[in-house]
């Protein structure tokens, strides 16, 4: 019996065809730079838990340029990260009613934002605070 | 005859990408801005900000322990489902294999962490 070939529709790059969907896939993509993030801390983790010597060598591997370019770019995928999940948090939570009108989309989306400003610079100002 | 519906595990992993997703947004962008850009380049912070004294003062303590816990784990479960969904999108199957790498990943590296924060002691 010969091995047959179904065809299969190549889906290669079907997303760069619409903006939406590069939109989708870029901030789809901002997870692998949380991913990276989080495990360079738990890498930190790792070497705090072995002692001063070891903290010492991480802490001067942040200074590595191609660390610190990728934290630049860890910067802006998280930017992008907050901005679209407060800009999708209107349909992925609940519609909220004030006064028997539905509370309009900027409104959720701009009290999203203004939180994680307000919490950033909290964090900010506490490290500042404890570091001094 | 009507047997139970088997109940599903989803909204366990929702959940933690929900959680996580929520904690990126609003402390992501200035977490990644302290420890791999202010401390590293000596800008707007002082030079021991993150000193081995600070760090192991702040892994020692319990709320210090607890954020450390929260940032590593969620951001880990939070990027697990979201990449575990998005395999599909790039032509790769979403299959069991691929799940457990994804959600299994973020576990260990889950276990990993808070294994060092308590061998980091109180």
């Amino acid at each position: 019996m010969s091995k047959r070939r179904p065809y299969v529709r190549p889906m290669a790059g079907w997303w760069r065809k619409n903006p939406f969907f590069v939109e989708y896939m870029i901030h789809e993509g901002t997870a692998l730079f949380v991913a990276a993030y989080a495990l360079i801390l738990l890498t930190g983790l790792v070497y705090l838990a072995h002692g001063e010597a070891a903290w010492n060598v991480w802490l001067e591997g942040l200074k590595n340029p191609w660390y610190i370019a990728f934290h630049w770019l860890a910067l802006a995928a998280m930017c992008y990260h907050t901005y679209t999940w407060f800009k999708i948090m209107p349909r992925t939570m609940p519609p909220v009613i004030v006064g028997g009108k539905r509370l309009p989309d900027f409104a959720i989306t701009g009290s999203g934002l203004a939180v994680a400003v307000t919490a950033s610079l909290a964090m900010f100002g506490l490290v500042w605070g404890m570091a001094r | 005859m009507k047997r139970p519906l088997k109940r599903s595990n989803a909204p366990i992993f929702w959940a933690l990408f929900g959680a996580g997703g929520m904690l990126s947004a609003l402390l992501g962008p200035i977490l990644v801005f302290i420890t791999g850009l202010a401390v590293p380049l000596g800008m707007l912070l002082p030079a021991d900000t993150m000193s081995y004294a600070n760090m192991q003062a702040f892994a020692q303590n319990i709320i210090g322990k607890g954020f450390i816990f929260a940032i590593i784990a969620l951001f880990l479960w939070h990027a697990a489902h979201r990449i575990f969904h998005s395999l599909h999108d790039i032509g790769i199957h979403a299959g069991i294999v691929a799940k457990l790498i994804c959600y299994g990943g973020a576990m260990v590296a889950t276990l990993i962490t808070a294994y060092e924060l308590l061998a980091i002691g109180f």
